[in-house]
């Protein structure tokens, strides 16, 4: 019995071999997760000698395991200052923008029914609102029936690249809340209750009357909850959907020697939305494997050209050609194989 | 040697006698080898907050700053609260499934027994999914409102169908079939003379329960008990997912806070520097919380059978 069972599985081990060559493994954000497991089952579908994995197990775990260079690739959220990639001998690009969006539980309210400005929205998550019949959530919905139903705040309770992202664009709007709480992947929050990863947060606003949270903008569609109209930096309301999160994305100034480090929140630009992420992907400055990292470049390039269609299907933006073209420069002027430059 | 082997005995039994020394040690070694690992690595957290971390409340990633009494309190709060509904309801159930009639035991302990094997993360999407929404809509205002138990600052006005609450329920129902089953398995050891002595002289069916039967089985119901406050104190899925995670002190029943495995469950994946030392503290602690609660209990015990005059 116990031979048979090694048999199959030395058996099942052969066969997982020669079926695939090369194994790229990739770690890092959930932000980004959906639309990366379309990527890879597309990729794998017409080069069946690769096999890309990508785990979202959040962004510093990717940043951790490529710095420990448990990963061939890291993805991350939360951009790192040149200085840090320079210490680290990593290179950084930009893969994906998206936006982090406010998701509501309220009887009667529908998707984009409700409007929240800055101050407002800082103050709902410094706890300083508790109620949605607060007459300054009324003042910004004329005729919009609000139940009297106090406010659960819903936020991130692990480390997280969207904790990040909405954090900055709070920081930025409210002084008190860059005073009090600051930005980062996981903060000491004023109010409210924590769910587990994106879902997490989303099952428990779907469950919980009264609630309000933030996502990013895919798995908002994916549970269909309804979404919050913001008022963006240049005074205008605006709902969320690609177009608002391209025009956001379209006043970033991208410089290949900063690591293209950008943070997309609070953008002027009347159709922006004001909380717009940048996805990045780490890579080692220096490859050990020339076959693993052509094998890793084809699947970025893929991404950004072929994968094009299916990012932007999921309400992500994808990065524009000039900037495609920039991180393709930077790839072949920075990246060495085991000290050589020019080796790919 | 611990035995002495007869000259013609073989050297199996000798072989065998070793394998078994090793694979006894195995437990000892794993444990050391826990308690080694978790005070290695925790060393970082203790040497920056010092002995205080443990009775520190603050928890803030921005600051570096963290503190253990948050996810020590809601561990212990939740544990009480789980323990506190699973014994009682598991000493009467365990009761009723010694006494029923065979045709109707069989089945509802087999049931129970089925309870057990259900995965913890089947718990939490139950929870998830359908106990918090009933929670918020008619438990907690049934509590909160009708009964006016929110004035009493023990339960909180405010409730969102998570929290403590909502978490010890779900644990209660998780630990009860380990309860049950052990107490009814003390039961069933009652001597059947003893029992039919005392309906003899005419004691009631409450009077043989409390008196014969309870007194009897007084070791192993504790012995139930200590095996699920055990499983209650390092329950992780079940109650990540109702919790609510926030890492601050619990206020009410209704609050929401943290326990000290939902909080490593949700950092470790990202956990750096001296985050990842604060999560080992965090299990050091609760593994001397786990040996503590199996240390009382030895000594109560103990204790309980000096006093009955059995040792």
């Amino acid at each position: 019995m116990l031979k048979q069972t090694l048999a199959v599985l030395a058996g099942a081990l052969a066969l997982s071999v020669s079926a695939a060559d090369l194994t790229i493994n990739g770690v890092g954000a959930s932000f980004p997760a959906p639309v990366y497991r379309v990527w890879t089952y597309g990729f794998s579908n017409v080069n069946k000698d690769v096999r890309v994995n990508y785990q979202p197990l959040g962004s510093g775990a990717g940043i951790n395991q490529i710095k420990s260079a448990t990963a061939n690739f890291g993805g991350t959220d939360k951009p790192l200052k040149i200085d840090e990639l320079n210490k680290s001998g990593l290179l950084q690009f930009p893969m994906l923008s998206g936006g982090v969006v406010l998701i509501y539980n309220l009887p009667g309210v529908k998707t984009n029914q409700l409007k929240l400005d800055q101050a407002v929205l800082a103050d709902i998550f410094l706890g300083k609102i508790k109620n949605w019949s607060d007459p300054r959530i009324a003042a910004l919905n004329p005729g919009l029936r609000l139940p009297k139903l106090k406010i659960t705040v819903v936020h991130r309770t692990d480390s997280s690249g969207t904790t990040y992202i909405f954090t900055d664009y709070l920081a930025k709007i409210s002084k008190e809340w860059a005073d009090k709480v600051g930005a980062g992947s996981d903060v000491k929050w004023p109010a409210g209750i924590g769910g587990s990863k994106n879902p997490g947060v989303c099952n428990m606003v779907r469950k919980s009357r009264g609630a309000i949270g933030y996502t990013e903008y895919t798995f908002a569609t994916e549970y269909k909850l309804p979404v919050a109209s913001l008022k963006n930096k240049d005074g205008k309301f605006v709902t969320a959907d690609s177009e608002a999160f391209s025009a956001a994305a379209a006043h970033a100034d991208w410089k290949a020697d900063q690591g293209f480090y950008q943070m997309l929140t609070d953008q002027p630009g009347a159709d922006s939305w004001p909380i717009v992420g940048v996805t990045y992907i780490l890579i080692h400055r220096d490859q050990k494997n020339a076959d693993a990292a052509r094998a890793m470049l084809k699947y970025f390039n893929w991404c950004f050209t072929s994968g094009r269609a299916s990012a932007a299907k999921m309400h992500y933006v994808p990065m524009p050609e000039n900037v495609v073209k920039m991180i393709g420069d930077y790839w072949k002027n920075e990246i060495t194989v085991n000290g050589q430059k020019n080796a790919l | 040697m611990f035995y002495q082997f007869g000259k013609k005995e073989n050297i199996r039994d000798r072989m065998f006698m070793i394998l078994t020394l090793l694979c006894t040690f195995i437990p000892l070694v794993v444990a050391a080898g826990f308690f080694i690992l978790l005070g290695g690595n925790s060393v970082e957290a203790f040497r920056t907050f010092g002995f205080k971390f443990i009775l520190s409340t603050q928890w803030d990633p921005v600051q570096q700053l963290y503190g253990a009494l948050p996810a020590i309190t809601g561990t212990l709060v939740t544990t009480v609260i789980a323990v506190g509904i699973a014994a009682p309801l598991g000493f009467i159930t365990a009761l009723f499934l010694v006494n029923a009639p065979k045709w109707l035991g069989y089945p509802l302990s087999q049931a129970l027994d089925l309870l057990a094997a259900i995965p913890s993360i089947i718990y939490g999407m139950w929870g998830l999914f359908v106990l918090a929404p009933v929670m918020q809509d008619y438990i907690q205002p049934f509590l909160a409102d009708t009964l006016y138990l929110g004035k009493v600052p023990f339960f909180g006005e405010d409730y969102n169908g998570f929290g403590f609450l909502t978490a010890g329920l779900i644990l209660a129902l998780m630990i009860l079939p380990y309860i049950c089953a052990v107490m009814r398995d003390v039961f069933r050891m009652t001597p059947a003379p003893l029992q039919e002595a005392a309906y003899g002289i005419g004691c009631t069916s409450w009077e043989v329960a409390s008196h014969i039967i309870l007194r009897y089985g007084i070791r192993g119901i504790f012995g139930a008990v200590f095996i699920g406050l055990g499983r209650a104190l390092g329950e992780t899925m079940a109650v990540l997912f109702v919790i609510g995670g926030i890492a601050e002190l619990p206020t009410s029943l209704f609050g929401s806070g943290t326990t000290i495995a939902a909080t490593l469950a949700n950092n470790f994946n990202e956990a750096d520097g001296l985050l990842r030392s604060v999560l080992f503290a965090l299990g050091l602690i609760l593994m001397l919380l786990s040996l503590s609660v199996q240390a009382v209990a030895q000594l109560y015990l103990k204790n309980m059978d000096r006093k009955r005059g059995e040792k």
